[in-house]
C-alpha cells in the first residue's frame, strides 16, 4: 500500500484497490498521519508561486525573434 | 476518507489550444504571447534543474525560440507543454552533463518510509492555512524549495513536471521520454524525499 500512496492522492488507482486502502486508513491513525502529510507536502509544492518572466527579458526574446524571422525570410 | 484529485487543468488545455491556432496562423503577437505564457515556468523549472538563475535565463533564451517553431506542427492542444518542456529538459541536462558528472541515485523505499523515531508530534503545515505572517510563509516556501534542490535531478525533474507545472502521468512520461510506471515510481519517491526533508527541517 505504500507503494501506491502517491497514485492514491492523484485518483489513478482502481476503485477496488482504492476502497482498500481506505478500509485500511480509517481503522489506522498512524496511516492517515502519514498520509495526510504526504498530501500536505504536495499541497504546498503545488503552492510556491509562479516565476515571472522579467519585461526586458520579453522584449529581447521577441526582438532575437524577428531577427530570426527576417533573416530566414532574406 | 476519498483520494485526492490532481489533475490536469482543462483552462490550460483551452488556452493552448488559441496559442496554438494563433502560431498556426501566423499571428504576429502569437510568439509574445507564448514567451509570456511559458518564459516564466520555463524560467522557474531550469532554475530548479540548472540551480543557477543565470543558467535558466540562458536555458529560456536557447529553447524559447527553437521549441516555438516547432510548435506549429503540434496538433493536439494537450501535446504543446509535452513538446516544450522535452526541449528545456534535454537543454538543462545537456547543460548540467558540461558542468560535473553526476552519479545517478536510486531512493529505495525503505529508506523513504517514516522510521519509529519520527517525530510523530511534528506536523506538516496545510498549505491553505499557512500564517498570515508573510514571513513565515516564506520561511515555508524557502524549505520546500531546499527539500526540492535536495532530490536526484531525474527525481526532481519528474516532481517538478507534475506537482509544479502540473503535467499529467502521461505528458510528463512523453516530455522525460520514460514510461509511464518509471514516472510513477520516481514521483512517489521524490514526494516521499520531500516529505521527509521537511519533516526533518521542522523537527
Amino acid at each position: 500500500m505504500f507503494s501506491r500512496l502517491s497514485e492514491y492522492l492523484d485518483g489513478e488507482l482502481d476503485p477496488e484497490i482504492c476502497t482498500g486502502i481506505d478500509d485500511h486508513m480509517a481503522d489506522c491513525p498512524p496511516c492517515q498521519a502519514f498520509l495526510q502529510s504526504l498530501r500536505r507536502t504536495v499541497d504546498l509544492t503545488r503552492d510556491l508561486p509562479d516565476q515571472e518572466i522579467p519585461d526586458d527579458m520579453v522584449r529581447e526574446l521577441v526582438e532575437a525573434y524577428r531577427k530570426t524571422r527576417q533573416s530566414g525570410e532574406s | 476518507m476519498g483520494p485526492g484529485c490532481y489533475g490536469s487543468p482543462m483552462e490550460t488545455v483551452e488556452a493552448d489550444a488559441h496559442l496554438l491556432d494563433a502560431i498556426r496562423r501566423d499571428d504576429p503577437a502569437a510568439f509574445e504571447s507564448f514567451v509570456r505564457r511559458y518564459g516564466g515556468r520555463i524560467l522557474g523549472f531550469g532554475m530548479r534543474v540548472c540551480g543557477d538563475q543565470e543558467a535558466a535565463k540562458d536555458v529560456a533564451q536557447e529553447t524559447l525560440i527553437q521549441a516555438y517553431r516547432s510548435l506549429k506542427d503540434v496538433q493536439d492542444p494537450q501535446a504543446l507543454r509535452s513538446w516544450l518542456y522535452r526541449v528545456v529538459s534535454n537543454a538543462c541536462l545537456m547543460r548540467r552533463r558540461k558542468k560535473k558528472y553526476e552519479p545517478r541515485r536510486e531512493l529505495s523505499l525503505e529508506e523513504l518510509m517514516p522510521s519509529g523515531s519520527e517525530e510523530a508530534s511534528i506536523e506538516i503545515p496545510d498549505a491553505r492555512a499557512l500564517p498570515d505572517d508573510e514571513a513565515a510563509r516564506e520561511e515555508m516556501r524557502e524549505a520546500v524549495h531546499a527539500g526540492i534542490r535536495e532530490l536526484p535531478v531525474d527525481y526532481r525533474m519528474v516532481l517538478l513536471l507534475r506537482d509544479i507545472e502540473q503535467l499529467s502521468t502521461r505528458q510528463t512520461a512523453e516530455a522525460l521520454d520514460l514510461n509511464e510506471s518509471t514516472v510513477k515510481m520516481r514521483l512517489h519517491r521524490a514526494r516521499l524525499m520531500l516529505r521527509k526533508v521537511l519533516v526533518e527541517t521542522l523537527a
